[in-house]
């Protein structure tokens, strides 16, 4: 028997089909508290889909997911979700502020408006991003990294122990990618755990300590200098791997 | 002399059209800018379409034209419409425009078949019945204006109520599923508050029109805003605006459907609105090029005659 401890994520046996075709088959995943994991994978590797699911958002045709040990409807309140960032309309009438507002309905429940309070945790996070000059902006008038810092806010006035990120790297400028890794950073170092879908294959190894390879199937994870191997890149990107480790 | 012709007209009867159209110009315009935000103008026609038949059937049962009867009715089979919609597109491989174009129009031929009939049965009683068609605002009556009143307001206090929910239903409905709001009740609810508004304004506006009241007060105040809140005011303030000139416009001939005309007016709103919107209209947006230009043009003169005067 294996010593009991406590895991911020653990997926067992998860299945999750659209009609018939599987998007992910018979995944298992263990992520321990306090890491920075990133999820890699080919297009179509089930990467997005592994996030919904332990969010809840898609039903698994099998499998269980547990975040610190109890059902994650259990857990709303310790996890904070960044979707991908083109999933909304960004032309929609509001602003920055009303935006990061959003990541308190969650603890504010049904009915209940954000007041004071809520402004105020979100004029932190917005100051933490970086955003704090911004919070009138129409969100239309924004750029891609701006937009990303703001789902970003919205995550952080959360307040969760367990981050689960969607590509948040994707299309930001290099000052954005710079700011979002330190605040990653920051987080694991307040414990958090955070996991990340992401694309670029070369900042693997420099921003993050887990790694999970997945194409439908989980290759492999744990720590990076472990898994991070041209083998295993291999076997998840059928050969055809864009980067070459030296 | 005109203004004088059109006040004498402004007789208790044509105040009671007014009222309801006001009222119902706002409903549609202000429950209208969530169809026009959730990109389901489309729907709010089908939903009216299908509407028809339901008020055939609750006369046939009821034998009765009172408007909450005719409005549950049309309600029902908004609602079956939608749903059967909804379905087709999660249990065929058939794509939404398509779901929605053969629902709309099988209902929609259904209703007429029934209303067709009802006309051949000779019942004296359901003359009026065909106003559901194009509108006629010159039938509303005190009791309709009630109904209007009443659904309508309770509809404006559930979207008051249910604000936080519903905007982040909108806007980011994967979100608002992730934090336990259940996201089916949300749709549920706001496809009602959809179904409410089209509903009430069958009478005066019509089913084949009545997609219109929805989408064009909501299109117009879009151009004026980038506030959510202020976006619905707009949109319920030029609802009303279209309704009640479409009405006065209407019963100043006889026989003018009225809505055609409600819609006409609101087209001009909208007319308007694109042009001439700060921040957002045509002109504007013009007016902003022209500058800029000039601008440039200023910074450009100022570079390339400094060489020039070196060289000189």
């Amino acid at each position: 028997m294996q010593v009991l401890e406590t895991k911020a994520i653990e997926v067992t046996d998860l299945t999750v089909a659209y009609q018939d075709k599987p998007v992910l088959w018979d995944i298992d995943l263990d992520v321990p508290p306090g890491v920075l994991l990133s999820i890699v994978g080919p297009n179509g590797a089930g990467k997005t889909t592994l996030i919904k699911a332990i969010l809840g958002l898609v039903r698994p045709a099998a499998g269980n997911v547990l975040i610190y040990d109890k059902p994650y409807e259990m857990q709303r309140r310790i996890v904070g979700y960044v979707p991908q960032r083109g999933t909304v309309d960004w032309d929609f009438p509001t602003n920055v502020l009303d935006v990061v507002m959003m990541g308190r309905y969650g603890a504010l429940g049904w009915i209940r408006r954000p007041g004071r309070q809520e402004r105020e945790q979100a004029m932190y996070a917005l100051e933490k991003v970086g955003m704090e000059a911004y919070t009138t902006r129409q969100i239309s008038q924004l750029s891609g990294g701006q937009q990303q810092r703001v789902f970003l806010a919205r995550a952080l006035v959360q307040d969760a122990t367990v981050y689960l990120m969607d590509e948040p790297f994707q299309g930001v400028d290099a000052t954005t990618e710079r700011a979002i890794v330190t605040l990653l950073q920051e987080l694991r170092a307040n414990g958090k755990t955070v996991v990340v879908v992401h694309h670029d294959l070369q900042t693997v190894e420099d921003y993050f300590d887990w790694v999970m390879l997945l194409n439908i199937r989980r290759i492999a994870s744990g720590p990076v200098a472990e898994i991070f191997t041209p083998e295993n890149l291999r076997e998840t990107y059928g050969g055809r791997v864009a980067f070459m480790k030296e | 002399m005109e203004t004088l012709n059109i006040l004498n007209r402004l007789d208790y009867t044509l105040m009671i059209v007014a009222v309801g159209a006001a009222l119902l110009g706002t409903v549609s315009g202000a429950l209208g800018t969530y169809a026009v935000l959730r990109r389901q103008s489309l729907l709010g026609d089908a939903i009216s379409h299908a509407a028809l038949p339901g008020i055939a059937i609750a006369f046939l049962l009821t034998g009765s034209k009172a408007p909450l009867i005719l409005v549950l009715g049309a309600a029902i089979a908004g609602w079956l419409g939608t749903l059967l919609i909804m379905s087709v597109v999660r249990l065929t491989r058939i794509k939404y425009d398509s779901a929605l174009g053969i629902v709309l129009s099988t209902f929609f031929g259904f209703g007429l078949v029934l209303h067709t009939l009802i006309q051949r049965t000779g019942n004296a009683n359901q003359a009026g019945l065909d106003t559901f068609l194009f509108g006629q605002a010159a039938t509303i009556l005190a009791r309709d204006v009630w109904t209007i009143g009443i659904l309508g307001g309770v509809a404006i206090i559930v979207t008051f109520v249910f604000w936080k929910e519903l905007k982040l239903l909108v806007f980011d409905e994967g979100f608002a599923a992730s934090l336990g709001f259940s996201t089916r009740a949300l749709d549920i609810l706001l496809t009602s508050l959809l179904v409410i508004a089209i509903v009430l304004g069958l009478q005066a506006v019509g089913a084949v029109l009545m997609s219109a009241m929805l989408v064009a007060p909501a299109v117009a105040a879009r151009q004026w805003t980038n506030r959510l809140s202020v976006m619905m005011l707009l949109a319920g303030g030029f609802g009303a605006l279209a309704g009640v000139s479409g009405t006065i416009v209407s019963s100043s001939a006889a026989r003018i459907p009225t809505g055609p005309t409600i819609v006409l007016c609101a087209t001009v709103v909208v007319g308007f609105s694109i042009v001439f919107a700060a921040n957002h209209g045509l002109l504007w947006d013009r007016m902003r090029q022209q500058r800029n230009r000039r601008n440039l043009k200023v910074e450009m003169d100022g570079l390339f005659k400094q060489p020039q005067q070196g060289n000189d």
